[in-house]
């Protein structure tokens, strides 16, 4: 594969907080127009794997590359990089209202002491165009549904015009047909050129819109097509026994026991 | 009523009183929408040992404060950092230790020092034309680092992790909000006393949560309502001949179950996601 265009690299990446490994020997290429699913049981380090992506999270050893620098390093090329964050991260009674919070996004390339200039505004509006809550921007995000909030979160990520845009388990606390509609928003990002990067536990509904799954439960336990990473036996593995699948349409959906 | 406005006393407090009002209220709209009013208290019992240590050195309690109140502060968010140790149960180490070191000071020194009473509870006699000048000081170098890091304080208390991401210098923001707790707290405990100092840095803020969902909003109510609180108290405090810092606070307290009486948060319930 062409090294120049690969957006993120992971070369044996170990990650532990204290005595507890998150992640273990994880290697991974991400060509620049990929759409990947990362999947696993919880606990198994998929957030972590973001947050190395991101530099938030420094690994023990091995080597972490986004645009061919290290994540610590990327200074001004941060930017190429949005993220959608866990929607349980942040207080959602906090008093602002959507137009702020899709603004914030670019708070970081303004730089300290500069007020938001038009370009940024209308950067801020655009992004909210994009994702179909324009006419809720003066709205404060506490007095939003479930689908909405997200799509904010999505804005302020899109007001940086990212290349690449790595989301949290967006669905979480989204009914299924907002959550549906959230996929193929980002199907059409997608085609408009943006790598994405989605961490998920809904692998049904995720398989059918992406190019790509990536499987980890520390280890990366299996990295390919949709239909391929879904139906082999490391999936079933991973989870476990209590782990089956079902054939409904042309995705194999997986069905998972919980423990107890 | 009005003759209390001619005592030259009376105008050092209430001016006094007034920036402290607006300066709490200001730190205190982050301190409680991101939940640090627990470091706020344990800032405000360390100036304690801050205060001891100016009786001792024979040097205005205030100024040993700021760099006492600063040490604490950054030793918090330090220690933190890495999240070896929990945010509250640093600051219950801190808390403790600090006012350990001012207890132990104020037994080293000769007699029964009456001051001290003063920095513990606050008084509107206390205030000196010298503390007047420490305290405007101290408040122009607050609200004007707020106003330089308006958008950065907003973005590293709603989401810090998001802020790091964008390039925003998330750690040291985190760092100077802290900072400004520990000036807001040196900069109140002449008039509000070290022991209820933490309150003026929280109830006035929490009653304007109570009142509207837009950041700027309740920041400017906030102020308002923290102004009311220090100069009401002031005026009531002499008028009943009650201790100062107690008259503010119960006044603040008082705002507080006001607003949330009225609150339209009641009322409105946000959309429930969690399905």
């Amino acid at each position: 594969m062409d090294s120049e265009n690969l957006i993120i690299e992971l070369d044996h990446v170990d990650v532990t907080y204290q005595d507890l490994v998150a992640l273990d020997d994880v290697s991974l290429k991400v060509p620049s127009g990929s759409f990947l699913a990362i999947i696993g049981p919880n606990g198994a380090g998929k957030t972590t794997l973001l947050q190395v992506i991101l530099g938030l999270v420094r690994p023990a050893s091995g080597v972490v590359k986004v645009f061919g620098k290290s994540p610590a390093d990327l200074d001004g090329e941060r930017r190429r990089i949005g993220y959608v964050p866990q929607i349980m991260s942040v207080d959602l009674n906090f008093p602002v209202s959507v137009r702020e919070v899709v603004l914030m996004g670019r708070y970081g390339r303004m730089g300290l002491l500069r007020r938001p200039s038009s370009t940024d505004r209308a950067a801020a509006h655009d992004a909210l165009e994009v994702v179909g809550i324009a006419d809720l921007a003066d709205r404060p995000i506490r007095r939003l549904s479930g689908g909405q909030r997200q799509r904010a979160f999505l804005a302020r990520a899109l007001a940086n015009e990212p290349e690449l845009l790595l989301l949290d388990e967006p669905t979480t606390g989204v009914d299924v047909a907002s959550s549906e509609s959230l996929y193929e928003l980002l199907r059409v990002l997608h085609a408009s050129g943006i790598t994405m990067l989605v961490v998920s536990h809904d692998v049904g509904v995720v398989a059918s819109y992406v190019e790509g799954v990536v499987c980890i439960n520390r280890r990366l336990v299996a990295h390919g097509r949709p239909a391929e990473v879904l139906g082999s036996e490391e999936l079933t593995k991973m989870y476990g026994c209590d782990a089956m699948f079902f054939h409904h349409g042309r995705v194999p959906h997986l069905v998972v026991e919980r423990e107890q | 009523m009005m003759e209390i406005l001619g005592y030259h006393f009376m105008q050092r407090a209430l001016f006094a009183g007034t920036l402290i009002g607006i300066v709490c209220a200001v730190i205190g709209t982050y301190i409680v929408l991101k939940g640090l009013s627990f470091i706020g208290a344990g800032i405000a019992h360390a100036s304690f040992g801050g205060v001891a240590l100016g009786f001792l050195l024979k040097v205005n309690p205030v100024l040993t404060a700021v760099f006492f109140c600063l040490g604490t502060a950054w030793a918090i968010g330090l220690v933190t950092r890495k999240g070896r140790v929990k945010e509250d149960t640093a600051v219950g180490i801190f808390f403790a230790s600090t006012m350990a070191f001012g207890i132990l000071l104020i037994g080293l020194m000769q007699g029964y020092n009456v001051d001290l009473f003063g920095y513990l509870f606050g008084s509107i006699l206390a205030v000196s034309q010298n503390d007047v000048w420490i305290t405007l000081g101290l408040s122009a170098a607050v609200l004007l680092l707020v106003l330089l890091f308006f958008k950065e304080l907003l973005f590293v208390t709603f989401d810090a992790e998001m802020a790091a991401v964008t390039g925003v210098p998330a750690a040291r923001i985190y760092f100077l909000l802290l900072s400004l707790m520990a000036l807001t707290v040196v900069l109140s405990i002449k008039v509000v006393g070290i022991v209820l100092v933490s309150a003026l840095l929280v109830t006035p803020a929490a009653a304007a949560y109570q009142l509207t969902e837009n950041f700027r909003r309740m920041m400017a109510l906030s102020v308002l309502i923290g102004v009311s609180s220090t100069v009401g108290g002031l005026l009531l405090s002499y008028q009943l001949n009650t201790a100062a810092g107690a008259t503010i606070v119960l006044l603040a307290t008082l705002i507080f179950f006001v607003a949330a009486l009225v609150s339209p948060r009641r009322r409105r319930r946000p959309v429930q996601t969690r399905s």
